[in-house]
């Protein structure tokens, strides 16, 4: 089963609203060795000038790995899951995610290749506050390799 | 710390900041997975990852990104410092099952200076002799402060 080539340029519906929260962003901190106060204590995070306590760069992943475990899951698109490694992976942000923020991710699938044996993926997920505020452009590449 | 970054008005083009070494273990894999949700099982099950031709588990790419993110806003001093930061996984970071686990050894080198105190830096994560990341490019703010000595208010 191969990735159906018929999914690029489809977007997804938003997904259910995501609630950035202070355990999550010092669970995230702690798991990447990241040991500042900044994740953890939104005193001093507020004296840095934040609201909250702020997401290191890469956290943005737990919301759009999430949203693209939805695609991945579509028997449709057919995903061998233990054949993908990740290619390519960037963020863009307006600003940091911060304890606090409620967001929806939506998915756009860019593009799917065949490449010899692989395929590719490139999908752009938006991050967005429900009240649509822009936070986060993300953009990843899926490999699925040949069996 | 030696690595600490100088603030936006004291450094230049071709700064280098100084490499560091981050062991990654089974456990840090482990704890990943239940941090970001990602539970592939190519991430923690050796039978399943050789099975599907892997030489053995491999890192999370995403937990190398975050290694090589992290050694970004310690230079910077801010975890929310990274604006944009993007990068290519050119090769797996292979982790055995033992107490030492794989080497990431990451190094940067500023390439320009923006608007906003900002700086662009490209990264290189290297572990054995593969490059892990290529690419890997990064827009970090920096410490807007005056250069050391350099308040205009107290100078004549």
């Amino acid at each position: 089963m191969a990735i159906d080539p018929a999914y690029a340029g489809r977007t997804f519906e938003p997904s259910e609203p995501y609630e950035v929260s202070r355990v999550k962003i010092a669970e995230f901190a702690t798991a990447i060795g990241d040991a500042s106060p900044l994740c953890r204590d939104r005193f001093a995070a507020q004296a840095a000038g934040y609201p909250d306590v702020v997401a290191p760069p890469t956290f943005a992943i737990v919301i759009t790995a999430a949203d693209s475990a939805r695609l991945i899951a579509d028997p449709g698109l057919g995903v061998n899951y233990v054949m993908v490694v990740h290619g390519e992976q960037s963020f863009a942000y307006d600003r940091p995610l911060g304890a606090g923020d409620v967001v929806v991710a939506q998915t756009t699938i860019e593009s799917i290749r065949q490449i010899r044996s692989m395929t590719t993926m490139a999908t752009t997920t938006e991050i967005r506050t429900v009240d649509g505020e822009h936070v986060c452009t993300a953009h990843s590449t899926l490999v699925e390799r040949g069996a | 710390m030696s690595s600490a970054n100088p603030g936006y008005h004291g450094i230049e083009a071709g700064a280098e900041i100084a490499p560091r070494q981050y062991q990654v273990t089974r456990a840090d894999l482990v704890r990943y997975a239940g941090a970001s949700g990602d539970f592939n099982v190519i991430h923690w099950n050796e039978r399943i990852a050789k099975a599907v031709g892997l030489p053995d588990v491999i890192a999370h790419g995403m937990y190398t990104m975050a290694l090589a993110g992290r050694f970004l806003t310690e230079w910077a001093g801010d975890p929310a410092a990274v604006t944009e930061y993007g990068v290519r996984f050119s090769a797996p970071v292979v982790v055995p099952d033992d107490d030492k686990g794989a080497t990431v050894e990451v190094s940067g080198v500023v390439t320009g200076k923006l608007d906003g105190n900002k700086v662009t830096v490209d990264v290189t994560a290297r572990s054995g002799d593969m490059k892990v990341l290529t690419r890997a490019h990064a827009t970090v703010r920096l410490p807007g402060g005056l250069p050391q000595g350099g308040d205009p208010l107290e100078s004549p």
